[in-house]
């Protein structure tokens, strides 16, 4: 009884669910991405844990307060969050159908993006000079994979933000290329969250 | 320019592997000599290798799931020998640098690249048609799952030869697989094939998860599902949980080797028990990712050959999933001998114990479903019952080990070797093989052989207890795993037996072997017209065999749990379907590029050539954003054109 009202008031919404058959392509994609960022997390979740057992065997170098810079970190959270709100914004210029809009917040994205990761090489190349490389402790291997691999997240983020917009350029906002930029917001919004936890555990508890 | 690689990796002084990869070379060249001269490589081309039909990419995953169980048998039978002879003062045939190899090659690939391709292939095969849809949610990401398995396949064959395999152990532990105790290549062999391999899985898992919870015919709600699909979500589950933590652990291990830094190193505060426990984080999951589909077949296969509907369908779902959960909060009892309290390890040991709860209540549910059932003894039913026996047994030894203390005594042991070749033989090699029996003549049109399906199943139950019952005396005894000799001549007799199962198992694998030869041989007198041989319950068997590239020519309606069953029961509709235009996805031959050039980087960052692995690395992404450009991904199929391959279909296949 229920089910048919509400099939006949949106089929979409039952389609996936077992009373209508197939789900959408566009539902199938971006449950799919899901799936991967989960799996992504997990990934990210046994850095964190290797993170958590060896952030005190620092060796005899450096500790986690001596080396953070809790100014860079807040500019670089800071960029990252209005890149999240601006790829936000893209998508939503999107999925209405408005390239132009699209394209100047893609730009933006980019650029706050990029910037992040420049904040981010700077003080990894300020590291590297005071002699805080990955090999010189358990603390700071576990540091350079988890912040690293993060950083390395949001570089191949920005390729595909930049193969993203040479699609609309090349194609319109046809269908299918909706569908990537729906998969590439999820990730692009998955990234800020797994950063919100290096943030607190590496950064916050890390600087004191 | 070559990194480590020079003329040095072939092991010249090495008969053995020489002449194996000799002979195995000669054949795989006999092959493509065959395959040219016959001019089949367009169809190979374009039916197979550039596939993404899920019901060809499954195929594909068992032929690859056995002949890695033939490579994986020949290290088996190599350590059983060597065993059998190297007693007091005999050295044995192998020298301890190959015979360490050989017992870390035979884990990983059994582990690996038998067991894991043959419950994916199954799945793949199987589920989109119990579904009653027409293919997985991504099927050009399934053919890149299925190629990048192969990739790493290709990897620890090319092991043999150039170079050597890892001396440590499938599990790979640190500090001895760290740079500092296995310099050579071996380990980065382990390491990287298991990389790529593990990404083709971790795909098959985000394909099968999403197929599955959103892709289901009109009616299917999800208790109505079949239970082989139940088993295969909470096993694909557990693949998404999991294996990105073996990713990482993997990651982690290769930057110690490459980078120089310290996460598992004795050195500069590294911890190598966080790689323990991290492996085992992913490795106990794993197993249940390998029997909970092992689980689904028997599930499928009793009820079927019952001719009853699975007794207590509910608390068969609730147990996988109790299962899945559960499968994560147990990983320590890998190593109670670890140090940890004895709070933690009682922990561990009593979720170890309440593990084995739910899978006791799948157990009684299949008995109940055989009680008063008319059981016809086909091959897949043999299976299941020595399943059931044979798996009850590794259960108990299984919660034996559960109890710290004892663990203590048997760590290590070849009790323990017992123990979970008892379970992965009787579980999911006995579970792969009935699925294999089962679902045979659904791939391919033709029933398997009974008789020698029967012996090979005798062969490998007699063969099984044979080789492994000595095994847990000779643990109680106090023999250690991995031993390359035996000082204790009183273990002798005892390790004959176990070469005797050994020998026994050759039989079943060759009966097995004769079977799909006699089988094809007779396959004219043994045609399934019906596309239901069995009298089946579920989906897959309401289309032909071998189904269409598209399945159903119009999805089936799911009214019940059995649809198929309730459907017959019914009576099968009469009307003509009214038959609409589809859509297929069009062959790519995406993944077959990217694992051409998967093989080429891995083998480059194996052997630390760095620029064929940038090249390498950077052609995957070319190929990928050139596929990514593309457009015309679906071809149409025409309702007329429908009407007539269906005709053409009922004309070959079933009679209307």
């Amino acid at each position: 009884m229920t089910t048919t009202t509400i099939e006949a008031v949106r089929p979409d919404r039952v389609r996936g669910r077992g009373a209508g058959g197939p789900s959408s392509t566009r539902t199938v994609v971006a449950y799919g991405f899901w799936i991967f960022i989960l799996s992504d997390i997990t990934m990210f979740s046994a850095l964190f844990a290797a993170y958590a057992v060896l952030s005190d065997r620092t060796a005899g170098g450096p500790t986690a307060s001596e080396l953070i810079n809790l100014r860079h970190v807040f500019v670089e959270t800071m960029c990252l969050l209005i890149s999240s709100y601006t790829a936000g914004i893209g998508a939503l210029s999107a999925e209405r159908r408005q390239p132009d809009r699209f394209l100047i917040f893609a730009a933006l994205t980019f650029v706050f993006g990029a910037a992040f990761l420049i904040i981010e090489i700077t003080d990894f190349a300020d590291m590297l000079r005071v002699g805080a490389g990955p090999s010189r402790s358990a603390f700071l291997s576990a540091f350079w994979a988890l912040v690293g691999m993060h950083g390395a997240h949001v570089t191949s983020g920005l390729l595909w933000l930049i193969y993203m917009v040479a699609q609309v350029v090349a194609k319109g906002l046809l269908p299918h290329v909706l569908r990537r930029l729906l998969c590439f917001s999820l990730f692009w919004h998955a990234l800020d969250i797994v950063w919100v936890g290096v943030l607190t555990v590496v950064y916050l508890m890390g600087a004191h | 320019m070559l990194g480590k690689l020079s003329w040095s990796a072939i092991p010249f002084y090495q008969p053995l592997p020489l002449y194996a990869m000799g002979v195995v070379g000669l054949a795989i060249l006999a092959v493509l000599i065959i395959i040219t001269k016959k001019g089949w490589w367009p169809y190979l081309w374009e039916e197979w290798l550039t596939s993404v039909d899920h019901k060809r990419i499954g195929v594909m995953y068992l032929v690859l799931a056995l002949v890695m169980l033939i490579r994986g048998y020949s290290d088996a039978i190599m350590m059983r020998s060597q065993q059998a002879i190297a007693i007091g003062g005999a050295e044995g045939y192998l020298p301890p640098d190959h015979y360490n190899q050989i017992f870390s090659s035979h884990g990983t690939i059994m582990i690996f690249f038998v067991a894991m391709p043959f419950v994916i292939g199954l799945m793949n095969f199987v589920v989109p048609l119990q579904l009653g849809v027409r293919d997985v949610a991504f099927p050009v990401l399934n053919s890149v799952s299925f190629w990048l398995t192969a990739s790493g396949a290709l990897l620890i064959n090319v092991s043999l030869v150039i170079g050597s395999f890892a001396r440590t152990g499938w599990m790979c532990y640190p500090p001895l697989s760290e740079l500092a105790y296995s310099p050579d290549v071996g380990v980065d062999y382990y390491l990287w094939l298991l990389q790529i391999s593990g990404i083709g899985t971790l795909f098959a898992g985000i394909n099968m998860v999403t197929t599955i919870l959103k892709l289901r015919a009109p009616g299917m709600t999800y208790f109505r599902m079949p239970v082989f699909c139940w088993s295969a979500l909470a096993s694909s589950i557990l693949i998404v949980v999991a294996f990105p933590v073996l990713t990482a652990t993997f990651a982690m291990l290769l930057l110690d080797r490459l980078v120089g830094t310290h996460f598992f190193t004795n050195d500069a505060g590294g911890n190598m028990m966080m790689y323990v426990n991290l492996f085992w984080a992913w490795g106990h999951p794993e197993v249940y990712i390998l029997i909970l589909p092992a689980f689904g077949v028997f599930s499928e296969v009793i009820a079927t050959f019952s001719g009853k509907p699975l007794f207590s369908y509910r608390s068969m779902v609730l147990a996988l999933l109790a299962i899945c959960v559960l499968s994560f909060m147990v990983w320590l009892h890998h190593f109670f001998t670890m140090g940890a309290s004895a709070d933690v390890n009682a922990f561990f040991g009593i979720m170890s114990m309440i593990i084995g709860v739910p899978t006791g209540v799948k157990v009684f549910n299949w008995l109940f479903t055989m009680f008063r059932g008319r059981i016809v003894f086909k091959t897949p039913v043999l299976f299941s019952i020595g399943f059931m026996v044979t798996f009850v047994i590794g259960g108990m030894t299984g919660v034996l080990l559960a109890v710290p203390p004892i663990d203590f005594v048997l760590h290590n042991s070849v009790f323990l070797v017992a123990h979970f070749h008892n379970v992965i033989i009787g579980g999911v090699l006995f579970g792969a093989l009935a699925g294999y029996n089962y679902w045979f003549p659904k791939a391919f049109g033709f029933t398997l052989d009974e008789r020698w399906g029967k012996a090979s199943f005798w062969c490998w139950i007699i063969g099984f207890y044979l080789a492994f019952t000595p095994l847990y005396v000779l643990g109680l005894m106090g023999m250690t795993r991995r031993l390359q000799h035996i000082a204790d001549p009183s273990w002798r007799p005892l390790l004959l037996v176990a070469e005797l199962g050994a020998i026994v198992v050759f039989f079943a694998i060759l009966c097995q072997a004769m079977q799909l030869y006699v089988s094809i041989r007779t396959r004219e007198s043994r045609r399934d017209l019906t596309g239901d041989p069995w009298n089946g319950r579920t989906l897959e068997w309401a289309t032909s065999s071998p189904p269409p590239a598209y399945n159903f020519a119009v999805l089936p309606r799911v009214e019940t749990i059995d649809a198929f069953w309730e459907m017959k029961r019914k009576g099968l509709g009469a009307a003509r379907p009214a038959y609409e235009a589809i859509e297929m996805p069009r062959n790519s031959p995406l993944a077959f590029v990217i694992a051409f050039f998967a093989v080429v980087t891995g083998f480059a960052l194996i052997w630390q050539i760095w620029w064929i692995a940038i090249l390498g690395l950077l052609a995957i992404l070319v190929a990928v954003m050139v596929f990514g450009w593309s457009e015309d991904r679906q071809r149409e199929i025409s309702a007329a054109e429908m009407a007539r391959l269906e005709r053409a279909q009922l004309g070959l296949g079933r009679p209307a």
